[in-house]
């Protein structure tokens, strides 16, 4: 299978995926420049962490614009993986493929550590690999990272499980300690967490190794069923 | 407003308020043949100032070893270089950001991390990690508090945004920087070893580039502020604003351009801006430069060629393309979005000349810029006599210890740490809060181990003592996670230089330095000198940072500072077991200020433990290592057993006195915890290289420490050592808030 990780003006975690796919996977990962406007040649999407744009404005509100953005929302109709991690899940809040928002932590602080997440469900492309309810080590670093959402929307989140991550200890404020979300259809996952920081020993977890995994056995699947 | 004439400049010493003293005028008059005008009077002021000459620091420099075989590239260039093996080599450089920091901490810090980023990328190297050594007055006042929280915010925002990790440094709170802290920046990066880029303005007509951000009137001055007295006498606007998003953008275009061997020289415009750039660059090919100023961008229309020279508008980068390749380094600066201006073109007359509006506005001999800088042998005072000190017994041992937990010095800086990522790039294999961080190198079964150190009590009791202990605390630093220090870089930050007392703590610190840099085959590859660190006619403590760079092969092979699973290892105390408080933390908190002398060194001792401390990490012969600094033994115990989670007992040798074992910081010393069946193999190891080792004690399943002393029995609860170590800085900090809204 082929893997496009997107890079934006300032995405820096993209080399990171990159490695990270390659390792865990042995797949042909191409890193694509934000101004590409077909995705149609890839089987899953990394939208990447970073500070895309600086920032600036509000995390992920330029990088929407971004021709490569209707490029993503196009594969997700066709029901491919795509999976924002950091500034990729603020990108994809903010482009509307997913429901919510991310707002500055409640401290106001940047925050760095590796945090313990429960995997909610197993439901998904990006998580049939662990067991629900699991308790897993993944790292987290960023400065906005506190989900939001109107009540209507985490009780529909709720109601069809489509939280994907919880934090156990929740490190920014997040409503309902929300750490990733799956959209209706479930094939497109928005989380905080840095799976790609956690696939070797020395990293200091393994536990995003399952992660990408999960998302090649699905793809892989899908590809023998067809 | 009109500028002053060259002769009005003379008449009324105008040249005093652009940094050059009456003597230097002079020199200048002489090596132009003529008066200067403003815009070459502003120039000599800022590359004649301390922070770009060097002035008063230069012949005492030249002491520093320089060379070996893992060295490729000395001081001089924009960053060092040391071989790393295998084809790869690593580019690294610290850099002081003080006088900003004081002003304006967020924008003082941020740039500091961006200005040293832009220097190892100008290498051709890719940057792949941050340290930070800081330094503040006591967290009991608000405004240290803010500056404090403001610096780190500052740092973060940076280097967080620009992708590379902030791995390590330090952090120390002394009265000594109340009004005076100290921000040093380090970046590391990594290189083909034979892709060394270096800055310089080579081959007669190719041209030069102005690239990255436009040239506005921010930071106009920001080199000879650096270089004065009480900078907050001194305007708020010489500070400089840093975007990380663009240095980010052109960092990935000029490691794009510099791959495809179209740069002939590349330098960051850092402090004295497009002046020190093209000047330096110049200077290093021998030859001359010629800049039409008409074609810089800029932010603000109306801005004079002074100006433009003196700019320090960050991310803005001066390039030399070779000839012919122009469309080459368009394309990929276009596909950044960023913006390039042909400014000029190396010349061979060796002189750099300025053209505005068809007129030539400035015409410098390069030699007497760079080359040709006053160099001044301030006068040194007489050395520094240390004296005896007599240190209270404490009545309390275990609330000494305690009390040595809490301090900001040794307690827990997570509160730091965790607003850096630490992680991005996916290398990190051993991150802040172990003695030196470790980060890989990607696709190689090799890491590059980094740390910072510098303990200005040291420096202030015995200058040389101190200098020599910096060295040797960083570079064992490095070897504690079994890599091989190879060289160091550094930032000396002293007080005002014209003072003769200063003059000997930087001449004896700096004789310090070398000294333990030749026994420690660490030779210095780049480095800075910051002076003039002083408030009100109050110099701080001397303050030498030094950082350094190993390697380690085999990445199987790092050593962490604390174990994970700790019961049944053996505890072995690796050195000398000693019970002198000469120089401790211990004392000072005993006595009120530093008594006595720098701690006991041994330098050729020290080498040994070096050269065990990889040997154990080679053969896996210990689970964990940890340096003993600051605080001593205890302090060392206490940080190994939190970190495992783990109580530990051990026994002291008879007769020492047990303040003195338990805080004593003498050099040359750590502790590992050793399975007890690889405990042979240890003390095998020690035996062999000559280094002292003693099974001290073990972990254990109670839930506190103890050591015994002849009978006597010191126990400390690990809860509440733990409680002491990790609350105490985010309990300083708690009124924060409302304090910075009330010291802005």
């Amino acid at each position: 299978m082929r893997w496009a990780v997107v890079v934006f003006p300032g995405s820096n975690c993209d080399r990171d995926a990159e490695q990270a796919i390659r390792l865990v996977t042995g797949d042909a990962v191409d890193l694509v420049w934000h101004d590409a406007e077909d995705l149609s040649a890839y089987d899953a999407i990394v939208l990447p962490g970073g500070f895309s744009y600086g920032d600036y404005l509000r995390a992920g509100a330029i990088a929407r614009f971004s021709p490569v953005v209707r490029a993503v929302a196009r594969e997700a109709e066709r029901g491919k993986p795509v999976i924002g991690i950091c500034n990729g899940f603020q990108i994809l809040t903010e482009a509307g493929l997913l429901p919510g928002a991310l707002l500055a932590n409640h401290h106001l602080q940047f925050r760095c550590e590796i945090a313990k997440l429960r995997v909610e469900t197993n439901d998904s492309p990006f998580t049939r690999l662990y067991q629900p309810g699991e308790v897993i080590r993944i790292p987290i670093a960023h400065g906005e990272g506190r989900y939001h959402a109107e009540p209507e929307v985490l009780d529909e989140l709720r109601r069809d499980g489509r939280v994907a991550f919880r934090y156990v200890e929740n490190p920014n404020g997040s409503v309902d300690d929300i750490a990733g979300i799956l959209n209706a259809r479930r094939n497109v996952l928005g989380l905080m967490p840095h799976p790609e920081r956690a696939v070797i020993d020395w990293m200091g977890s393994e536990d995003g190794i399952r992660m990408f995994q999960s998302i090649r056995a699905h793809v892989e699947e899908g590809q023998t069923h067809a | 407003m009109r500028e002053p004439t060259p002769e009005e400049i003379r008449d009324g010493a105008i040249y005093r308020s652009l940094g050059l003293s009456d003597s230097e005028y002079e020199r200048v008059v002489e090596k132009l043949g003529r008066l200067p005008n403003y815009v070459e009077a502003g120039i000599f002021g800022v590359l004649w100032s301390e922070h770009c000459s060097y002035k008063s620091s230069k012949v005492h420099l030249r002491r520093f070893p320089t060379t070996g075989p893992q060295v490729l590239q000395g001081p001089g260039e924009n960053a060092g270089v040391v071989d790393i093996g295998d084809g790869w080599a690593v580019a690294f450089k610290m850099e002081s950001h003080n006088h900003p920091s004081a002003v304006e901490p967020y924008q003082g810090a941020a740039t500091g991390v961006g200005g040293i980023l832009r220097d190892i990328f100008t290498m051709g190297a890719r940057p792949i990690a941050f340290l930070d050594s800081l330094r503040f007055g006591p967290l009991d006042d608000a405004r240290t508090r803010y500056l404090f929280a403001q610096v780190v915010a500052g740092i973060g925002g940076y280097g967080n945004c620009v992708g590379i990790p902030t791995v390590g440094g330090e952090v120390q709170f002394s009265p000594t920087y109340r009004q005076n802290p100290l921000v040093n920046a380090m970046c590391v990066g990594i290189l083909p070893a034979h892709g060394i880029v270096r800055g310089e303005a080579k081959g007669v007509g190719n041209p030069v580039f102005v690239v990255g951000a436009r040239t506005g009137r921010d930071g106009i001055h920001g080199a000879t502020f650096a270089s004065a007295e009480d900078p907050e006498e001194k305007e708020r606007s010489a500070v400089q604003v840093g975007d990380p998003f663009l240095g980010k953008l052109l960092m990935e275009a000029c490691l794009e351009l510099i791959a495809t061997g179209a740069v002939v020289g590349i330098q960051d415009m850092g402090a004295a801006g497009l002046t020190s750039s093209s000047a330096e660059m110049a200077s290093r090919a021998g030859g001359g430069i010629e800049l039409v100023l008409d074609r810089v961008p800029v932010r603000e229309t109306g801005m004079t060629p002074y100006e433009m020279m003196l700019s320090e508008s960050q991310e803005r980068m001066l390039v030399v393309l070779e000839r012919g390749k122009e469309e080459v380094a368009f394309a990929i600066f276009r596909r950044y979005g960023l913006e390039v201006a042909d400014v000029g073109r190396v010349t061979d007359d060796g002189m750099l000349r300025l053209l505005w509006h068809g007129e030539v506005v400035a015409e410098i001999p390069v030699r007497a810029l760079v080359d040709e800088a006053p160099v001044y042998e301030r006068p040194v005072g007489p050395p520094v006599s240390s004296k005896r000190a007599s240190i209270p017994e404490p009545s309390h041992l275990a609330e000494a210890w305690l009390s040595l937990m809490r301090h900001p010095n040794i307690a827990d800086k997570s509160w730091v740490y965790r607003q850096y990522d630490t992680m991005v790039r996916a290398q990190t294999a051993l991150g802040p809060g172990m003695d030196a961080a470790l980060v890989k190198v990607p696709d190689l079964d090799k890491a590059v181990a980094m740390a910072t150190d510098g303990n200005a009590r040291y420096v202030r009791l015995n200058p040389r003592k101190g200098g020599a202990i910096a060295v040797a605390e960083a570079a064992r630093n490095v070897a504690a996670v079994g890599a091989r220090p190879l060289a160091i870089t550094n930032c000396l930050n002293f007080g005002n230089p014209e003072k003769p007392a200063v003059m000997r703590q930087l001449s004896d610190a700096i004789d310090g330095m070398a000294e333990a840099c030749r026994a420690l085959d660490t030779p210095v590859v780049s480095g800075n000198v910051s002076l003039y660190n002083e408030s009100r006619g109050q110099d701080i403590d001397p303050t030498p940072i030094v950082g350094c760079v190993g390697v380690l092969d085999g990445i199987f092979r790092r050593m962490p500072s604390a174990p994970r699973e700790a019961r049944g290892l053996k505890l072995v105390i690796l050195g000398r077991e000693d019970d002198d408080l000469d120089g401790s933390l211990f004392a000072e908190l005993a006595c009120g200020e530093p008594v006595g002398d720098a701690p006991y060194l041994d330098l050729a001792a020290e080498r040994r433990l070096h050269e065990l401390l990889q040997r154990i990490a080679a053969e896996r012969a210990a689970v964990a290592v940890h340096d003993v600094s600051e605080g001593g033994l205890a302090v060392a115990i206490a940080e190994m057993a939190i970190g495992a989670g783990c109580g530990a007992s051990l026994a002291a040798p008879d007769g020492v006195r047990p303040a003195g074992w338990l805080f004593s910081e003498a050099q040359g010393r750590a502790i590992a915890a050793v399975s007890p069946d690889a405990l042979d193999a240890l003390l095998h190891l020690a035996r062999a290289l000559d280094v002292p080792a003693r099974v001290a004690g073990e972990f254990t399943d109670a839930p506190c420490l103890e050591v015994s002393f002849a009978g006597d029995l010191v126990r400390v609860s690990l809860a509440d050592l733990e409680e002491a170590y990790r609350t105490a800085i985010p309990s300083l900090l708690r009124q924060d808030a409302v304090d910075s809204r009330a010291t802005l």
